[in-house]
């Protein structure tokens, strides 16, 4: 058994791995301070890097902003990001660390849980403390279960789903406290090398994983994705597939949303000429409003659609596109 | 090159999967089977031991496995599709473990081997479809000491220098460290070969390794629920939503989709 510093009692205060590009804030690490502002701790910035963006992190939720800068690696490898999140707990007042459920972002909650003892709950949508201690929510199985989650450690280590909480600032926030750090390097970080590092061009659309609106299309747009992606822009979403469509050629592989794709959980899902085979719902399954259009009734997507039409996509498509324009003015 | 390749056995994604009671997930069904994903696990560790000079002398591919007795059957596919050693640990103690439990079990096993024999890479899949965690590649990383290169779709090995590239959600990176290392593949770029008759019945009479917890020196209460930091406290099947709404018809439909968009705040 672990020697547990808190007998697995929900204690301390929470951090936030922060993540960000460029020096820019992440739209989901908004939401994950959001939403560890609302557990009522004293909520941890962590920044790793330097020049923070402590008035919008203080904004979100950070009662404390931790610059750490990385020394002897590269500081986006995992093991770099893991040493830094270590030099913030070495104070020992964190019970509870929040970082998005990215594959990176549970790689780092893999290694900082055997480093640290901590329990790991991935793909999360809520948490709270129950009989003291942390408990996370998820769905599991396709979204076909509601599952919780006690972690018994002592540390939690939560990697939280896009949109589990809607981003919210607020007025007032006190100047946070910025504590400036310097964290050495692991051995598992200095290890590895990068030898290049290419962005990858950015799309207009907004990243598939991050989007609060995507538009997926499937076999039934039958090779022609410019319907769905005229659709994603009007309402201001990212584009996904099946993995039929990307199997097809009819859209980059980087486009699918699945279990083996992207894992995606929008406000808004709009499935457009898509089956809803097991495969994909597993990677859609907590979109928090499904639309679906499909011409088989019989098709499995109507079985978890909000909103179902049976219908011609030719016909649907282009009205829904011109409706939506119209309304919009 | 020595190579390992872990696999899981887990039920099949098409079929009805559900919880027990104790928000363990059901194994055991008639349709379990080798992870999807980890099948291009076994493609990237069979190609990369080939480009060495697998099958031959010097050179191995060890499958690996910890899970219940049908679970041989993971490890017997990666034999089928061409993989010379098998590992099978089984313990009742296992039961229950969570992904960092289960990779402690994993990371043991795999270091018995080292033991045996320097192990260079070590491949797993991206994620298993049953719990989708994907944190038993990096928790192995950080149990074994190893560098971890993950999601890796090229992987090269020279003079003891691990070389893979890796698209992340930004960029794409080319990463090297020495071997050991512990890699992990994504399911874009190594299309699994399928076994042939001749590798499937010689996969039913190829030695399966098993290993109890006693055999790898682990104590039974560093695993399953005992050694599992986190615990399912409830589980429910979702029920059946009441509140669906199915049309049928063509653009006459499409003011009333606006409207209902336009209540959620999307139009």
């Amino acid at each position: 058994m672990n020697e547990r510093e808190n007998g697995g009692q929900a204690g301390g205060s929470v951090a936030v791995l922060v993540d960000h590009l460029d020096g820019t804030v992440r739209p989901t690490a908004l939401e994950l301070l959001t939403l560890a502002r609302g557990l009522g701790r004293e909520v941890h910035a962590v920044w790793v890097g330097d020049r923070a963006p402590a008035a919008e992190l203080a904004a979100h939720g950070a009662d404390v902003v931790h610059e750490v800068e990385v020394s002897g690696a590269d500081a986006r490898l995992t093991a770099s990001v893991v040493d830094a999140l270590q030099a913030v707990l070495a104070a020992g007042v964190v019970g509870l660390v929040l970082v998005p459920s990215t594959f990176e972002g549970r790689e780092v909650a893999a290694r900082l849980a055997v480093r640290t003892g901590a329990g790991v709950v991935t793909g999360v949508s809520g948490v709270a403390v129950e009989d003291g201690c942390w408990t996370a929510r998820k769905t599991v199985l396709a979204g076909g279960w509601d599952t919780a989650c006690a972690v018994t450690g002592p540390l939690a280590v939560v990697a939280v789903a896009p949109h589990a909480v809607q981003a919210l600032a607020r007025d007032g926030a006190a100047e946070p406290v910025v504590v400036r750090r310097t964290a050495e390097a692991s051995a598992a970080a200095r290890a590895v090398t990068v030898v290049s590092r290419t962005r990858r061009p950015a799309s207009e659309r907004p990243p598939l994983a991050e989007a609060e609106v995507v538009v997926v299309g499937g076999r039934g747009v039958e090779g022609d994705f410019s319907g769905v992606e005229e659709l994603a822009d009007v309402l201001g979403g990212a584009v996904g597939a099946t993995r039929v469509a990307t199997d097809e050629g009819w859209i980059g592989h980087e486009a699918q949303v699945g279990q083996t794709g992207v894992t995606i959980s929008p406000r808004l899902y709009v499935g457009l000429g898509v089956s809803g085979a097991v495969h994909h719902k597993g990677g859609m399954a907590a979109s928090a409003t499904v639309v679906a259009v499909n011409n088989d009734p019989d098709a499995p997507v109507f079985e978890f659609a909000d909103y179902g039409i049976v219908g011609d996509l030719t016909e649907v498509l282009p009205a829904l596109t011109a409706e939506l324009r119209r309304r919009r003015g | 090159m020595r190579v390992v390749v872990c696999v899981k056995h887990v039920p099949d994604v098409q079929q009805p999967r559900s919880l027990r009671p104790d928000g363990r997930l059901a194994r055991g069904g008639d349709d379990d089977t080798l992870n999807e994903l980890d099948e291009d696990a076994l493609e990237a560790g069979l190609r990369t031991a080939e480009a060495a000079g697998f099958p031959g002398e010097g050179h191995d591919v060890t499958v690996l496995t910890v899970g219940p007795a049908a679970a041989v059957e993971a490890v017997r596919r990666g034999v089928a599709m061409g993989a010379s050693g098998a590992v099978h640990v089984r313990d009742d103690a296992v039961a229950g473990s969570d992904a960092v439990a289960t990779a402690r079990v994993l990371a043991a096993a795999i270091a018995e081997l080292h033991a045996e024999a320097p192990v260079d890479v070590v491949v797993a899949g991206m994620a298993a479809l049953d719990g989708l965690t994907s944190l038993v590649p990096a928790a192995l990383a950080e149990l074994l000491g190893w560098p971890q290169l993950t999601l890796a779709d090229r992987i090269t090995v020279a003079d003891g220098v691990v070389t893979v590239r890796r698209e992340t959600s930004t960029d794409v990176e080319e990463l090297t460290a020495p071997a050991p290392a512990v890699l992990s593949v994504t399911d874009q770029a190594f299309r699994a070969r399928f076994p042939g008759f001749k590798g499937i019945l010689a996969a039913r009479k190829h030695p399966v390794t098993t290993w109890s917890l006693a055999d790898l020196g682990l104590d039974p209460s560093t695993v399953g629920p005992a050694g599992s930091a986190t615990r399912v406290v409830h589980a429910a099947e979702r029920p059946e939503r009441a509140d669906r709404v199915l049309v049928t018809g063509d653009a006459e439909t499409v003011p009333a989709l606006v409207d209902y968009l336009s209540q959620k705040g999307f139009a």
